[in-house]
């Protein structure tokens, strides 16, 4: 990844202290964390046991994703006293920078959840591999790792799509769930997904503006921790 | 479908009756049993097996009514032959007594 891909417009506030290099890597670690959460609510009502179990293996997978790649953006900013867990939970919603394909509620809908597991994954993969080939070795490093953790959750995703292809349902997420699905890759991605997925380019619903969902998620997951603000855990 | 999953803690070592899980078909079941019996290094390998490809046979035990115990596959029990043997030929060698030798020798030229 060049200094050019990395650089995006600054954003509110707090993104002030965090250089524009990291600024391409809270994208990632957002859309992690905020998916993983989202993937989380399945725990204990997937549809059998084993779903749950490996369901809820692959959310926490995800937070932990999140966690690596917050490590790596607080080293990367100049400004100390940033930590991984202040750039995960103690910024405004609006200064998330995941897409709004990770923030939609979807509990109690099997079909479009897996619908959205798949397209992340196979759109994360393109993303993933790109940045192993990243000039930044510490980020090229941290996403070799990350991928092999990735091939099982695909491994998931590619057995469930297959299962469900031909049902209505999940071929109808899928059309829904497109657009919002290309925002999550860079506009050069893009064909690559639209040649995996085997599907046509649409409009993207890109990354910037954020779902109404976002706030109420925001608000039961920064919970415990704005009770006791600056506490020591 | 029920799967049994059998697992090799270490490479060589027997597989291991692990557990078993449901799954729609072969595809679920590996990926199940890689997150419950794989995801922490805890197997070398494993085996799928799908509970309807097991044969159980609930009353394995055939009587040796005939004492045919050379056709048990832990073959003959030694220690317990030996045993048997030292105790018989204790009882049926002959018994020289030095006495007796003597006794013999004493009989002289008949």
């Amino acid at each position: 990844m060049s200094e050019e891909d990395l650089i995006r417009p600054a954003g509110s506030r707090s993104e002030g202290s965090v250089p524009e290099s990291a600024q391409r890597i809270l994208e990632l670690a957002d859309d992690e964390l905020i998916l993983g959460w989202r993937n989380s609510e399945w725990t204990g009502i997937a549809p059998f046991l084993e779903e749950d179990v490996a369901f809820s293996s692959i959310a926490q997978t995800e937070i932990g994703h999140a966690r690596a790649w917050y490590e790596l953006a607080a080293r990367q900013t100049e400004r100390g006293g940033v930590d991984a867990d202040a750039l995960a939970f103690d910024r405004d919603p609006d200064e998330y920078r995941c897409a709004p394909f990770v923030e939609t509620r979807l509990v109690p809908d099997w079909a479009r959840t897996i619908a959205r597991h798949w397209l992340y994954e196979t759109a994360d993969a393109i993303r993933i591999e790109a940045l192993k080939a990243s000039g930044d070795p510490e980020v090229a490093g941290l996403a070799e790792k990350i991928d092999r953790e990735e091939t099982y959750h695909r491994m998931h995703a590619d057995m469930w799509a297959d299962r469900l292809r031909d049902e209505a349902r999940f071929r109808g997420a899928v059309d829904e769930l497109w657009p919002s699905a290309l925002g999550l890759l860079e506009p050069g991605q893009r064909d690559r997904l639209c040649e995996i997925v085997g599907r046509e380019p649409v409009e993207a619903n890109e990354r910037g503006e954020h779902t109404e969902e976002l706030r109420p998620l925001w608000e039961e997951m920064t919970m415990v921790r704005r009770s006791v603000p600056g506490a020591s855990w | 479908m029920i799967f049994e999953i059998f697992r090799q803690e270490r490479e060589g070592q027997p597989f291991q009756h692990g557990g078993s899980l449901e799954a729609p078909n072969l595809a679920f079941a590996e990926t199940y049993a890689r997150e419950l019996y794989g995801r922490r290094d805890e197997s070398f390998a494993l085996w799928i097996v799908p509970r309807e490809s097991v044969e159980e046979i609930l009353d394995p035990y055939v009587a040796d009514v005939f004492d045919r115990d050379y056709r048990r596959v832990d073959g003959y029990s030694l220690k317990v032959k030996l045993k048997e043997a030292r105790e018989l030929a204790a009882k049926n060698a002959p018994h020289f007594p030095r006495e007796e030798t003597s006794a013999i020798s004493d009989l002289g030229p008949a």
